[in-house]
């Protein structure tokens, strides 16, 4: 009898684990031509938030048939995670509009993305919006599975109001060379006008680089990735000039080691900080600030700075049913009305070649974006290769231990870390 | 006779029923504990990432290849010597400082019911509001530096290499003090108080009472103590990941469930994971049954 049982409860619970992975996607012939509702996912930024919400509205006013329904990323540690992991479960909305560059590799290894090629005219019309820039966004295998959306590229903001207190011209900081960088972090510091010169997060997580190191390294190498061709960059006189620049910083308590719990720079501990231009409408009523680009060892003028793109794209997924409707509204999403009220509502860039030339009122009326979007024209991704995380986290570890501790010399970790990734690139 | 003819069929009954009442459980460990084990244990023998349904994509049989990435990998050797450090420091403290605790709170004191409840507090209050007091405490910044002045690490208590790891032992030992403190109170009340009396009239001081009679008289507790402690602390995961930024600098409070969701979730690497899961799971029975053992020893 309790064998019978046992045997029965058995086979039950292996009948359910089964069930659970017999699990079956929508037929990705009949999807791609379908049109029916769908569902989007956005970002929690109240602004972008706000804009996408219009879209779905003037979309759904047009399309009453195709009705789109609109929702926040569901919460987790980052998007990509809650998306990773909706995409094992098979129920991610049809369009995200906020895809990290960086996981689209990981998201395709899933099997997680529609391949954007397959639909007529998809890879002319990515690239006419964005231009030679689209490029960066292909696939290993040339195909597009996102697209490029908006732009943040990363500058260097600063506190006006901090630097007048520490005697320093807030009009024309002195931030262009790294020697000039340093002397105006010290005389910050020790003034007392602020805790920290800058304090990006010194942890361990993989994507922290891309706020110290990586827009330091494409500045001072004249815009190159972290990899090209299979091949580490920043084994090179330009990674190792701005990783000493940093570790400087560090090595000199001008950047502080250990986290900031909130944000350093709104509350005045940190004097600089660096960060897109999403930031203008988030510290605009709190600090009295001004930007100026990334450093370089010999204080490049500002049109000829290259910086890292901070770029979100909007991805497909391959848990879509309809997803020629899906497609429609990609499209409809990022045309040039759309992306005009998309400009107007988050003051972020969409990836648009000619950004000031298409919007010239906008710009006219807020003279504050017109750098960024000077910015944009030079800006560089992570590159789309399989491994990515890996990569930077491989990166991320020799950062921290020889940069931000100073525990080993920076030469020979950034010989590691290349050999590493290296392997990472080998491997997959 | 009758009692025979009784008790016999009776039993089988009351087989069937049990059966009955325990299937519900049976089943939920099965779905919930055994049928994931299974699979993880697959996993880590195959080449394996989690895909989207109906992806088709193989999963080949590897070996023990995920085994020997774990074995070969330097932060997971990292993240074991931390559990080391963490359990050489926490379990010690946290029977004995729990033992103590229980004993006097178990004596008649003014306002008992007060301390035992202030010592569970902590247990019962998120990790992530107890994550940021000890930060206020113990940040760069924080009250602890302030007190200390010149005499303040440097790098910071929970940046610094030599101490974060020491830092998460500690923080979770007064985490869970409260929850070890109510098990020795319960173990408590079955030590009979006449041993006390007999020891006191034989003239046995405080001391002597405390060790010939409270720590035998606990001595199941105290293995239960000391495996729950193990098991919680080759658990660690979130102190270090909210109190140290994800592990610390070059890894200096890594743990092993940390790697564990870096590399299974982060990196979409489950395979890797899993065999470092087993792995885990081999080196936490292996330490319980050693503690076991260890407290048992001449019962």
């Amino acid at each position: 009898m309790f064998r019978r049982t046992a045997s029965a409860l058995l086979a039950l619970a292996m009948a359910g684990a089964l069930a659970a992975c017999a699990r079956s996607g929508p037929d990705a012939a009949v999807a791609a031509k379908a049109h029916g509702p769908i569902r989007v996912w956005l970002s929690n930024n109240a602004q972008e938030a706000a804009w996408g919400e219009q879209m779905v509205a003037d979309w759904n006013k047009l399309h009453p048939g195709q009705r789109v329904t609109a929702q926040n990323i569901p919460a987790g540690k980052t998007s990509e995670e809650a998306i990773s992991a909706s995409v094992i479960a098979g129920n991610t909305a049809c369009l995200v509009f906020n895809t990290s560059p960086a996981s689209v590799p990981q998201f395709q290894k899933q099997a997680g993305l529609v391949n954007l090629d397959d639909f007529p005219g998809a890879e002319r019309y990515i690239e006419d919006r964005s231009g030679s820039l689209a490029d960066q966004y292909r696939s290993e295998d040339g195909s597009f599975r996102q697209l490029p959306w908006k732009s943040n590229p990363v500058m260097i903001l600063y506190n006006k109001k901090l630097f007048k207190k520490a005697g320093l011209d807030p009009d024309h900081p002195k931030l262009a060379t790294y020697d000039q960088f340093l002397d105006t972090s010290r005389t910050l510091v020790h003034s007392g006008a602020a805790k920290a010169a800058i304090w990006p997060a010194p942890s361990s997580e993989f994507f922290q680089s891309w706020f110290d190191f990586y827009p330091a390294f494409i500045a001072e190498s004249g815009g190159k990735a972290l990899v090209e061709k299979g091949t580490p960059q920043f084994d090179s006189p330009a990674g190792r000039k701005a990783a000493d620049f940093w570790r400087s910083l560090y090595a000199q308590k001008l950047a502080p080691q250990e986290a900031y719990p909130g944000d350093a720079f709104g509350d005045g501990k940190a004097a600089m900080a660096t960060v897109g231009p999403w930031a203008i409408a988030a510290y605009k009523d709190s600090v009295d600030w001004g930007v100026v680009p990334v450093p370089t060892s010999d204080g490049r003028p500002a049109s000829a700075v290259h910086t890292f793109s901070d770029l979100k794209s909007v991805a497909m997924f391959s848990a879509c049913k309809n997803r020629a409707t899906a497609w429609d509204v990609m499209k409809f999403a990022t045309s040039r009305s759309q992306d005009g009220k998309f400009l107007a509502a988050t003051g972020q860039m969409p990836l648009r070649p000619d950004l000031t030339g298409t919007y010239p009122d906008w710009f006219a009326k807020n003279p504050g974006y017109k750098m960024f979007a000077d910015q944009t024209r030079r800006v560089v991704d992570v590159p789309n290769v399989a491994g990515s995380i890996d990569m930077w986290q491989a990166f991320r570890d020799a950062w921290t231990k020889s940069v931000v501790f100073g525990r080993q010399p920076v030469d020979s970790a950034l010989r590691d870390a290349a050999g590493k990734i290296s392997d990472i690139l080998a491997e997959y | 006779m009758t009692i025979s003819q009784t008790n016999g069929p009776g039993r089988r009954g009351t087989s069937r029923i049990g059966a009955l009442f325990a299937a519900p459980y049976v089943l939920f460990v099965l779905a919930v504990f055994a049928v994931p084990l299974g699979y993880t244990v697959w996993i880590s023998f195959h080449r394996f990432y989690f895909t989207a349904p109906g992806a088709g994509v193989d999963s080949p049989w590897v070996g023990l290849s995920n085994y020997r990435d774990v074995f070969t990998d330097p932060v997971v050797g990292r993240a074991f010597l931390n559990i080391l450090i963490f359990l050489v420091i926490n379990v010690p403290l946290t029977v004995g400082l729990s033992l103590v605790l229980a004993a006097a709170l178990n004596a008649k004191l003014p306002f008992r019911s007060f301390f035992r409840a202030a010592y569970y507090v902590p247990y019962v209050t998120a990790s992530v509001a107890l994550v940021a007091v000890w930060a206020f405490l113990f940040g760069s910044d924080g009250l602890v530096n302030h007190a200390l002045g010149g005499l303040a690490p440097d790098p910071s208590w929970l940046v610094n290499t030599h101490l974060a790891m020491p830092m998460i032992a500690f923080f979770v030992t007064w985490k869970q003090l409260g929850f070890f403190v109510m098990l020795y109170l319960a173990a408590l009340q079955n030590v009979s108080g006449e041993l006390y009396e007999a020891a006191a009239v034989d003239g046995a001081g405080s001391v002597r009472r405390f060790f010939s009679i409270t720590v035998p008289g606990v001595r199941p507790a105290t293995t239960l103590v000391l495996i729950y402690a193990i098991i919680t602390g080759a658990n660690l995961f979130s102190e270090p990941y909210l109190l140290t930024g994800g592990g610390g600098p070059d890894h200096a409070s890594v743990s092993p469930v940390l790697v564990m969701y870096q590399k299974g979730i982060e990196q979409g690497h489950p395979d890797f994971a899993a065999a470092l899961g087993i792995v885990l799971m081999v080196f936490v029975l292996a330490i319980s049954l050693l503690a076991r053992k260890i407290s048992e020893r001449g019962e």
